[in-house]
């Protein structure tokens, strides 16, 4: 009878599981498919197969120009949100501070701050900021630049490498670094053979979470590109305004497909369900 | 090898004095033991020497060195943690390469010292493991290796046992205990578990309340005790609540007039090592009284026999188990005797 009831609520869990996993994928497995139809407008059931629209994708050169900007600035932003991240999440995990907490809070906001809402006060800034140089007889270009796009992605990249990076801090054992200048270990290689080692598995996700939430941000770059760069996010905005073929659907599955690379990947070296 | 020595040795952490006047020298070669319990300053004595905690006040040499400001990583210490702190993407050989490395020591000195060190504790052959591979006794011998490895100048062990079963604490005790012998290593080792501290030191140091009670070996602190609670925590002592009213007279809140080698008057305890107690007339002890027998517990080696000898007295008397020994039943009138020399009287009062 026990067994009866344990196999019911079994069931119950599954199929659950079953329905939300659906939902999750049901947008991505229709990209993807569409990405393969060959007519031009999306109608189902489709008319037949082809790879036409990844050529169309790749010959076009606002997409590929984009792709590579995408790319650019994710891989920027990533190591750069790294090293202000790492030290900043072992300086709050590990060290007691002035306004220690709301430093630690500051860190994640940009995190709760809606994309919309962060672009337009960057967007400000950033010119605030360039009138100001104006002022003392400075000429940089800061509106519309790459380094204000790269500096702006690294706002949304540090809340991930922080978060990750101070969980992991959370479950490492000190004592073990101890042991280390016990043996005769400086602070520096201490951190190095040691702390670094351990706290990978943050530093891992945290790279990837910053590289994804870089590589896929829409709504505060779209103040922040200039004249002739765009990112990839927003060139298949634009595109989608005047066009509605399968040819966004193929460059959505080349991004998703980075994307899941990058995580297959990652997932050799350190167990995602393990740090997240 | 070397000398270890600390003078006044002293650490607050504001108003809050967790190790007070702390002096010990401890011989090349010698097993020290600080024995206390928890948060009576031990772990902070010991990491002041390894170099984790800055004293207040007070001097750490250790040879002819003066390590008092140096950091952890310029003094030759090697600490075994209470948690081992292996490193854990180390493997067995790596972890225990890890201090001649920092020696610059040549890479190709380093294996067979490795080796040395591991074949010392019994763990030849486990060089390739990880940590997470090995039991916890095994871990812990890790531990032991990758510190002697160095071959520091001070081996220093925070209760390294703690985290072992009992049986297996047992004989690593003896294994430790031995190998230290043999490499005649100047030793401290802290733990709050008095037989670990009575089988393995040569000295003993008891702390409590940051303070050191008393300094010396086995026999002294049994026998000797300076106060009641080195009395109390070495071993088991009964203790009576009383005064002392002329030389050589104790009265206990309970009325008893006990004789015993006591001079100055005043408020005090009494204490009694239950195996010096005797049940029977004892051939004209100083000391008889008549008691009700409460309790008796059968423990092996002694039966303990809990006797009421007055309304506020209880004594456990520890029968040795031998043939020929009657063991009261509860509720039996028993006459409990003892020696003049068995009563130690402290003027202090008893919490």
């Amino acid at each position: 009878m026990i067994g009866g009831t344990r196999s019911v609520t079994g069931y119950l869990v599954k199929g659950a599981a079953a329905v939300s996993l659906g939902f999750i994928l049901m947008p991505l497995v229709f990209v993807v498919w569409l990405a393969f139809f060959r007519q031009e407008i999306p109608t189902f059931p489709p008319a037949g197969y082809s790879l036409r629209w990844f050529a169309a994708a790749a010959a076009n050169p606002t997409f590929v120009n984009a792709f590579v900007t995408s790319l650019q600035i994710a891989v920027a932003a990533t190591v750069i949100g790294l090293l202000l991240g790492v030290p900043a999440a072992l300086a709050v995990a590990r060290h007691r501070f002035f306004a220690r907490e709301t430093i630690n809070t500051l860190l994640l906001l940009p995190l709760v701050v809606p994309g919309i809402v962060l672009g337009t006060a960057i967007y400000v800034s950033h010119v605030e900021a360039e009138i100001l140089a104006y002022g003392v007889g400075l000429e940089v270009p800061i509106i519309g630049s790459l380094g204000g796009l790269v500096a702006a992605h690294v706002l949304i990249v540090i809340p991930w490498t922080v978060r990750l990076v101070t969980a992991t801090l959370a479950g490492a054992n000190r004592t073990i670094e101890e042991a280390a200048q016990n043996l005769g270990a400086g602070p520096f290689t201490t951190f190095w053979r040691i702390t670094l080692p351990t706290i990978r598995p943050g530093i891992v996700a945290a790279t990837l979470f910053g590289f994804v939430t870089s590589f896929g941000n829409l709504e505060m770059s779209l103040f922040l590109v200039g004249p002739g760069r765009t990112t990839l996010p927003i060139a298949i905005l634009q595109y989608l305004e005047w066009k509605l073929d399968p040819t966004v659907a193929a460059v959505s599955v080349v991004q998703i497909s980075i994307i899941a690379v990058a995580m297959l990947i990652t997932d050799r070296y350190v167990k995602l369900a393990r740090v997240v | 090898m070397a000398r270890l020595a600390l003078k006044g040795l002293e650490k607050r952490y504001g108003a809050a004095t967790v190790v007070k006047d702390v002096s010990l020298d401890v011989a090349d070669g010698e097993f020290i033991v600080v024995l206390g319990p928890s948060g009576c300053g031990k772990t902070t004595t010991l990491r002041m020497v390894a170099g984790f905690v800055v004293p207040t006040a007070g001097a750490i040499h250790i040879g002819e060195r003066d390590v008092t400001r140096l950091p952890p990583w310029k003094r030759d210490t090697g600490l075994v943690f209470q948690s081992y702190a292996l490193f854990p993407h180390l493997s067995v050989a790596e972890n225990v390469a890890f201090g001649l490395e920092m020696r610059k020591m040549p890479k190709s000195d380093i294996g067979p010292k490795v080796e040395e060190a591991l074949r010392l504790v019994r763990l030849g052959g486990y060089g390739e493991r990880y940590p997470r591979q090995l039991s916890g006794g095994q871990q812990q011998r890790v531990a032991l290796a990758r510190a002697l490895a160095i071959h520091p100048d001070v081996l220093l062990l925070d209760e390294p046992l703690s985290n072992l079963d009992a049986k297996l604490r047992e004989e690593v005790r003896v294994e430790i205990r031995e190998l230290q012998r043999k490499l005649e290593l100047t030793t401290v080792m802290v733990t709050h578990d008095q037989d670990e501290a009575l089988v393995m030191a040569d000295r003993l140091v008891v702390m409590a309340d940051g303070e050191v009670k008393q300094i010396g070996d086995q026999r002294a602190l049994y026998e000797r005790p300076e106060n009641l609670f080195v009395a109390g925590f070495v071993g088991r002592s009964n203790i009576v609540i009383g005064r002392v009213d002329a030389p050589g007279r104790f009265v206990s809140d309970g009325g008893l007039g006990i004789t015993c080698a006591c001079a100055q008057a005043g408020p005090g305890c009494l204490t009694l090592r239950p195996e010096r107690l005797t049940l029977g007339d004892g051939n004209g002890s100083a000391n008889s009284f008549q008691g009700t027998v409460e309790f008796v517990s059968y423990l092996g080696a002694a039966i303990d026999v809990h006797v009421r000898l007055s309304e506020s007295d209880r004594v456990v008397v520890a029968l040795p188990n031998k043939p020929g020994v009657p063991t009261p039943n509860i509720g039996a009138q028993v006459t409990v005797s003892w020696p003049v020399e068995a009563g130690l009287v402290f003027p202090e009062a008893s919490n």
